[in-house]
């Protein structure tokens, strides 16, 4: 105990500065951390909206374009490259029937992917599409894609899924050739807590 | 810069000290319960010794599994887990806590300042952190084994792939940074709010100014870090989605949070030791410090300028051409002001009275070898050549050349420098001398090789590696354990200081050292600056 006496002592005698002079710098201190702290967390849709902007992390619009009024810019030709796999523990059959189309910006074209389910589950699958060159990413629109739904299929199912596509004429002239690769992720254990959860609120109502 | 006038305060110290002070309280509580910066400083520069040691031994498992190519000692797994713990231990538990012990023994001494701004605060900043560094440890033990994803803890390695300790590794991550930003702001209220009268922050001695500057950049980006490893865990346990592409998130997104933490965290670990070295050579020069004005705006700029390279890291990750150029520059600009903190030490000891004592030593190689890994840090910005040199050994080797002959001789210097001074006694300089040229050598028979390895094409963090590098392997091995051994000699010196053997020394200990810290008695008495001292 006397030593922790000695100890207090130690310590208002140290503390000459009223300390009322360091709250305040204290708080600000505080408030930047917390602020960088939110920032850490702001830097996500921060990402997510850069990246829609100028398409780097090569993920293609999930919704639907619109094929309307689109001029075909034939002095140009595009090499497409179409490359499917799955992601670990998923085990699908996943191939495309045309692996290269050549198209003119503005051309519309449809792509056929097959899928067949070995496993003896049923799967719920989630396409996620990547182009590279990040930067044409923004230039594919799509007017039909299975990447814009979860693909259920039972097990031991088979199915084709279509693709419809058009290069925006705006492509940079510097771009004659990207890849846009579909990977399939097993997302049926999280579509099914949705269900779940869905079927659960509406019995508890 | 300070030159001390009124020292009126302490001339007396002695008999204050039984006047109203009761000194150090004896026993296990003194520690636990301690508010004061001399002691704080003490239990972190420990803490960060023993960390060394222990990071060190994991740095020996590694390196004696790749004393010999193929798989003999450790499955890989374990090394995996090794070369995490090891940067983790080395960064979070050895560099930041030694520099935190730095700022402690030093700022208040070198500001004129009775103790640090928050003394209660600061006893919970450094007792928590033994906890973290136990429980990261303890991950180890546990089944399936401890965090085997690499320091950077990528996504989806630390999500999808992780064990199940790495909720562990998270909150141990969280209590490092909780610690680390309570330690930067104290620094920082301390510096602002309690300099002796007529210490102008132009008169400030650069380790305080470098410390306030790095105290600014913990604040911004440890809780960045917070954010990140919060992710990881939601991910990884609770079903988020920020890094996983089925839902929407994107895995190279965890690569840009973490390094907008992690490259301000780099100079985190070295802008401190800019400051040590900026006090040691003007000493043994016995010249004023060159261009003092133009050290403090380069340690400002290189901290600003660190928040706008975190993608050189990234290089490979395909970003657009434009981005890879903007990183590069961006990267290539931060060698403008730390150019001129080098030439400002060598325009310093430019005919100057020098003599090299052992702090002299370690600075002067500090320097050397920092410029080599300044230098082949130059190389990895350039981006079409860091396609060949990412994640191989030439980037191990440019940054243990940065952080080990960059932050730790860093530290070595400044006990040498300062411990006279804590300890009243010198130390034993014979002894002093075989660590400095043992460490010495050993380093760079250690990290020099990995250059070529890296060159050749040796990637890193892999227990097994192609036959051609197995000679190169053996010297790096070879040098890694001669290196470990050296501490020892370090550990034995330290320890006989502290138990105060030794010639005794001056206040002044060094001759030609100056600032406020060397006009207090020798050694330090427990409580100083109870009546601020006046700079002129």
């Amino acid at each position: 105990m006397i030593e922790n006496d000695g100890q207090k002592n130690g310590v208002t005698a140290a503390n000459s500065v009223p300390p009322a002079n360091h709250t305040k710098t204290v708080g600000k201190l505080f408030l930047l951390t917390v602020f960088m702290f939110g920032f850490g967390f702001a830097l996500v849709p921060l990402y997510e909206v850069f990246c829609e902007i100028t398409g780097i992390n090569g993920r293609t619009d999930d919704s639907a374009a619109v094929y309307e009024s689109v001029e075909v810019d034939e002095t140009r030709t595009i090499t497409v490259d179409f490359i499917t796999r799955t992601s670990t523990g998923m085990p699908w059959e996943f191939t495309v029937d045309t692996k290269r189309v050549e198209v003119h910006p503005g051309e519309l074209s449809q792509v056929n992917f097959y899928v067949r389910n070995p496993a003896r589950r049923d799967i719920v699958a989630q396409a996620i599409p990547s182009v590279s060159p990040g930067s044409a990413a923004l230039y594919v629109n799509k007017t039909e894609c299975f990447c814009f739904q979860h693909q259920p299929l039972e097990s031991g199912g088979e199915t084709l899924m279509p693709m419809t596509f058009f290069i925006d004429p705006q492509l940079p002239d510097n771009i004659t050739y990207f890849t846009l690769q579909y990977t399939l992720f097993d997302i049926t254990e999280r579509a099914g807590e949705t269900v779940d959860v869905a079927m659960n609120t509406t019995l508890g109502d | 810069m300070s030159t001390i006038t009124d020292t009126a305060g302490n001339t007396n110290e002695h008999d204050h000290h039984d006047d109203h002070h009761h000194g150090a309280p004896k026993g296990i509580m003194r520690w636990l319960l301690t508010t004061n910066h001399k002691d704080i400083g003490t239990l972190y520069l420990w803490f960060a010794f023993i960390m060394f040691l222990v990071g060190g031994a994991m740095a020996m498992v590694i390196r004696a599994e790749l004393f010999q190519p193929g798989l003999q000692i450790v499955d890989p797994n374990f090394f995996n887990q090794m070369t995490t713990v090891h940067g983790l231990i080395m960064v979070f538990g050895a560099v930041m806590p030694a520099f935190t012990g730095l700022a402690n023994w030093l700022v208040p001494m070198m500001i004129g300042a009775p103790d640090m701004a928050l003394p209660r605060m600061n006893n919970w900043s450094f007792w928590i952190l033994p906890f973290a560094f136990l429980i990261l440890l303890a991950s180890l033990f546990m089944e399936g084994g401890g965090p085997s994803f690499g320091w950077t803890f990528y996504a989806p390695l630390s999500t999808t792939y992780s064990s199940d300790s790495t909720a562990l590794f998270v909150f141990s991550v969280h209590i490092m940074g909780i610690s680390s930003i309570m330690g930067a702001i104290n620094v920082i209220v301390t510096i602002i709010n309690m300099r002796a009268p007529g210490m102008t922050l132009m008169k400030m001695p650069m380790f305080v100014w470098t410390w306030l500057i790095t105290a600014f950049l913990l604040i911004a980006v440890m809780p960045v870090l917070a954010a990140a490893v919060t992710m990881v865990l939601t991910d990884k346990y609770f079903g988020t989605d920020f890094f996983n592409a089925a839902g929407g998130g994107d895995p190279v997104m965890f690569q840009h949070i973490f390094w907008f933490f992690g490259h301000p965290e780099v100079y985190i670990m070295i802008l401190p030791a800019f400051g040590i070295i900026s006090h040691i050579i003007p000493t043994f020069s016995r010249k004023k410090l060159f261009g003092y004005a133009s050290m403090v705006y380069a340690t400002a700029s290189i901290a600003l300028l660190s928040f706008v390279v975190w993608a050189h890291h990234m290089f490979t990750t395909g970003m657009p051409v434009g981005a890879e150029l903007f990183f590069m520059v961006a990267t290539m600009l931060i060698s403008v002001p730390t150019g001129v903190k080098v030439f400002n030490w060598v325009a310093t000891m430019w005919q100057g009275s020098m003599t090299f004592e052992i702090p002299m030593l370690f600075a002067i190689s500090f320097i050397v070898l920092f410029t080599i890994g300044g230098l082949s840090g130059l190389m990895l910005a350039i981006t079409p050549v860091d396609f060949q040199y990412h994640d191989t050994y030439f980037v191990v080797a440019h940054f243990h050349y940065v952080l080990v002959t960059g932050a730790v001789f860093s530290i070595m210097a400044a006990v040498y420098y300062w411990l006279p001074k804590w300890t009243g006694k010198m130390f034993d300089i014979r002894l002093a001398k075989w660590h400095f040229w043992c460490s010495l050598v050993s380093v760079n028979v250690l990290f020099f090789p990995m250059h070529f390895v890296g060159l050749a094409g040796m990637p890193r963090r892999i227990p097994d590696y192609a036959l051609q590098f197995a000679d190169f392997n053996q010297w790096i091995s070879i040098g890694g354990f001669a290196f470990g051994l050296s501490q020892l000699i370090f550990l034995a010196l330290v320890i006989k200081a502290c138990r105060k053997q030794g010639e005794p020394v001056t206040d002044q200990v060094w001759d030609g050292a100056e600032g406020l810290e060397w006009e207090i008695p020798s050694p330090a008495p427990y409580h100083t600056f109870d009546t601020p001292p006046v700079v002129r």
